[in-house]
């Protein structure tokens, strides 16, 4: 297939050379790997630093900016961040608080992130990693690496990076993006696979009429593959299983559809119509919600459907001012 | 008895590096099967950087070092930590001799093993690198008791990461990004065994000369 870009090796350089130029409030570079907030470091004030592979665009970089992260490490395409990326970030926006690490629960992100931790100590910058693992779709952890980090990943990006801004502690931010994770799932469907550029090839065949149940955000094939439905059938799958580990009914829910690259805002919609409906039915009160490209696969067709039981306090943070090239309200 | 000395075991990376690249495109191909289809191209990336890191006239254990941690610098992924640590655990234990020997060459393999073993929280039958590398550390061992030199050694460590290779095919993936396949994952050759097996062989080929 065609992909615009200019070489497979330059896609992430080119990429952050394209967002610099694009946002002059982030500090980037392009060949070390590191977006930062101008502003940065902030005399005490708790850093976030989040990172993981590319191809999730917005995520992570297009989330750096007053009220979210102060840094974002981007790895290569689906590839997680190396450490000398990751403690350039931390170095660069602590500013003597401490760093929160936002870390996805994929084996090589933990990693990578637990050797930067290592290294951030030597420098004697306090480190606290919170893990985002909220993929219901992934049923025993016991014989599995773990439940992935998918769409919450966006919600404790957001909720921690308010309580940071309003001056908390960085064990108090670590606590409430700890809880907005326990308190979220997500589950994704594939409706095509994606390509990753230096590969050349489609991470998996999906035949027509097919489609991919409880996907990650890396094109990795997902909990079982199963005859295409309606929207109304794949949202019913996808809210059944995050209901059935996490009961909805009589919670106030923060809820984001979110397309996975090359599924177009209209589908999105159809399937947010679906979700409203659900969850009405279900006894569940969506009171705030996002629709949209968020946590992306590259080029996959499909949706992830996330929810977070929401407290007053969550939503404050929630609905507190955030500015960066992504999400951006209230300021 | 003649161990691991610093020019083979630059010869050894390099080698390592050329097996790695020339199968790039095969251990993509095997990643897209279970996980998610970049392990040939990274690590292809990692051990170019190592390569490109290579001290000049230094011991064995300060090369090792040295490319473990520009794989470490320049993979990413979980290749980067896990080879990396493997390097870097083999490259201490070599730098702790003051002249090396055969033994001391299984003794720094046992520690890349363990390294890797506690990185990756990964056990033999987990479908990982661990199923290649932990019966290439035995059959050294073994072959070096068994009175054979050390290419011999070296050689039955190959054929035996080459096997564990092979049998991570009907295994059920219980770490990593294939995990989340479950019963999927089984019938495919896991890629981090593959490339470990081609380590591996690099090694053997380098000492045989």
């Amino acid at each position: 297939m065609r992909k615009l870009i200019n070489a497979p090796g330059d896609v992430v350089s080119d990429a952050l050379r394209g967002l610099a130029a694009a946002h002059p409030s982030l500090r980037v570079d392009a060949t070390g790997g590191t977006v930062v907030r101008a502003d940065a470091p902030r005399t005490g004030k708790v850093a976030l630093v989040s990172g993981g592979g590319s191809g999730h665009e917005p995520l992570h970089a297009g989330f750096v900016g007053p009220g979210m992260l102060d840094a974002a490490a981007p790895g290569q395409v689906f590839t997680s961040p190396v450490p000398d990326q990751i403690i350039a970030a931390t170095m660069a926006v602590d500013g003597g608080a401490g760093v929160l690490h936002i870390v996805k629960n994929y084996t090589g992100d933990v990693m990578n992130f637990r050797m930067a931790a290592e290294l951030a100590e030597d420098e004697d910058i306090e480190v606290v990693p919170v893990v985002v693992d909220d993929d219901v779709a992934v049923e025993d952890s016991t014989f599995t690496a773990g439940r992935r980090g998918t769409g919450a990943t966006l919600f404790v990006e957001k909720i921690a990076g308010a309580r940071a801004e309003e001056g908390a502690d960085l064990a108090a931010v670590a606590a409430v993006a700890r809880e907005v994770n326990e308190r979220s799932r997500s589950f994704g469907v594939a409706l095509s696979p994606c390509t990753v550029p230096a590969a050349g090839a489609p991470t998996f065949e999906l035949a027509d009429g097919e489609m991919e149940l409880g996907i990650g955000i890396h094109g990795e094939p997902g909990r079982e593959r199963v005859e295409a439905g309606s929207a109304t059938e794949i949202v019913d799958a996808a809210l059944s299983a995050i209901d059935a580990d996490l009961p909805l009914a009589g919670e106030e829910l923060l809820v984001l559809v979110n397309g996975m690259g090359g599924t177009p805002l209209i589908e999105q919609y159809v399937a947010y119509a679906a979700v409203a409906d659900w969850l009405g039915g279900h006894g569940a009160t969506v009171v705030r919600c996002l629709v949209g490209d968020y946590v992306t696969s590259l080029e996959m067709a499909g949706v992830m459907v996330s929810a977070c039981r929401l407290t007053p306090d969550l939503t404050r943070l929630w609905d507190a001012p955030v500015e960066t090239p992504a999400l951006r309200w209230g300021r | 008895m003649i161990g691991l000395t610093g020019p083979a075991a630059d010869r050894w990376i390099r080698r390592a590096a050329a097996l790695v690249s020339a199968d790039a495109g095969e251990l993509t191909r095997l990643d897209a099967a279970i996980g998610d289809g970049d392990h040939g191209h990274n690590l292809d990336r990692g051990f170019a950087a190592a390569v490109a890191a290579l001290p000049a006239d230094a011991p064995a254990g300060r090369v090792l070092i040295a490319a473990g941690r520009a794989l470490v610098a320049k993979t990413g992924g979980a290749s980067g930590p896990l080879y990396g640590t493997m390097l870097r655990r083999a490259g201490r234990v070599l730098d702790d001799c003051d002249d090396p020997d055969a033994a001391d060459l299984g003794a720094a393999l046992r520690a890349a093993l363990d390294g890797v073993r506690e990185l990756g929280r990964a056990e033999e039958g987990d479908k990982t690198m661990v199923d290649a590398l932990a019966p290439a550390v035995a059959a050294y061992a073994a072959a070096l008791d068994g009175g054979a030199p050390l290419p011999g050694a070296a050689r039955a460590a190959a054929d035996a990461a080459a096997a564990g290779a092979d049998a991570t095919v009907p295994m059920q993936a219980r770490k990593g990004r294939a995990s989340y396949l479950g019963e999927r994952s089984v019938g495919h050759l896991d890629p981090g065994a593959a490339s470990t097996a081609l380590v591996l062989r690099a090694l053997a080929e380098t000492l045989e000369g």
